[in-house]
């Protein structure tokens, strides 16, 4: 390669994704990447709290202190979350919603923590997208019936049909990409001030951390929750849970 | 016709620079969707919260466009599919 590559190779910046180890499976080679690593870090620490507010629950008391309280918070603004948007339905989505919003809010901030955020890797968040996809599609079909869904395609004529398809298949591409985009731009920001910069970024950081990790990072997990709900919300109508 | 490999590298980041004035149009929305929301809140204080989270979800809806420009510049940049 060229000796004009100073973005890529020259200053040796470094946000982009590494294999780990390699395996083979079926004559394929298949890479264990620093995504995996810290998806797995990011899924431990949630089970590691999961595991000790559910202990906690077993003995918890009338009167929330310390822990408990935290976790009931949670639940709780999770909960008047999804039923704000969600009316009736809401029963059936707010564990995947919590779900969602753990993952993708600890993913996000991991960069504070000196991981790459998996979610700045397309294959996370497309993966992400792609649940989101099926179920907004399992519910029309289960809620509007295929008569339902053939209507909602052909919206004012008929003629509109591939437009409408296209505007679906549209749905989980852009999701996907709002999320992957602004968490893979925050990550290269910083790895350009910090590598680029060298000593003279101290401390100063700092700040672009508070903005490019925590702030842009929780708006996009609220906007990814708030879409999906919207989403399925949408494609169940008014039908009974 | 041959390139050489260094002049490619130079019109991909010029490439990059002008993907990235997409930025203008999410910039221009985005000041606008703040402006209505500050209007709002003036006109009806205590909707406050629902104003702003209604506000921020929609700019952050608006938003996609500047990213899809910011992509492009990425791709151009580092992954560099135009260099052989």
């Amino acid at each position: 390669m060229g000796y004009g590559t100073l973005l890529s190779q020259g200053a040796d910046v470094d946000f982009m994704i590494h294999g780990v180890f390699s395996y083979q499976l079926f004559g394929q080679t298949l890479w264990i990447t620093t995504t995996h690593v810290c998806a797995l870090i990011v899924m431990l620490i949630i089970i590691g709290f999961c595991i000790a507010a559910n202990r906690m629950l077993k003995h918890a008391t009338e009167v929330p202190g310390g822990f408990q309280n935290v976790v009931e918070l949670l639940v709780e603004k999770l909960d008047g979350m999804v039923s704000g948007v969600m009316g009736k339905q809401a029963v059936r989505f707010r564990n995947y919603i919590g779900t969602l919003f753990f993952f993708i809010f600890l993913s996000n901030i991991s960069g504070l923590f000196g991981l790459r955020p998996p979610t700045a890797d397309y294959g996370v968040t497309f993966a992400l997208a792609l649940m989101t996809f099926t179920l907004i599609r399992f519910n029309e079909l289960k809620y509007q019936k295929l008569s339902g869904v053939l209507k909602g395609l052909c919206d004012p004529w008929p003629i509109w049909a591939p437009i409408n398809i296209i505007g679906n298949l549209a749905v989980p591409i852009s999701l996907s990409l709002r999320l992957f985009a602004n968490i893979l731009s925050g990550t290269a920001i910083m790895a350009l001030i910090y590598t680029l910069l060298g000593k003279i970024a101290l401390i100063w950081p700092a700040a672009l951390h508070v903005y490019f990790d925590i702030f842009s990072g929780a708006i996009q997990t609220y906007v990814f929750c708030m879409l999906t709900m919207t989403y399925i919300a949408d494609a169940c109508g008014d039908g009974e849970p | 016709m041959e390139f050489n490999s260094n002049f490619i590298l130079g019109c991909s980041a010029i490439g990059a620079g002008l993907a990235v004035i997409a930025g203008i149009g999410p910039g221009v929305g985005q000041g606008i969707a703040a402006g209505h929301a500050a209007a709002a809140v003036g006109r009806n204080p205590g909707a406050k919260s629902d104003i702003t989270s209604t506000m921020l979800l929609g700019q952050a809806v608006a938003e996609t466009t500047g990213l899809y420009g910011l992509l492009i510049a990425i791709i151009l940049l580092f992954v560099q599919p135009l260099v052989k």
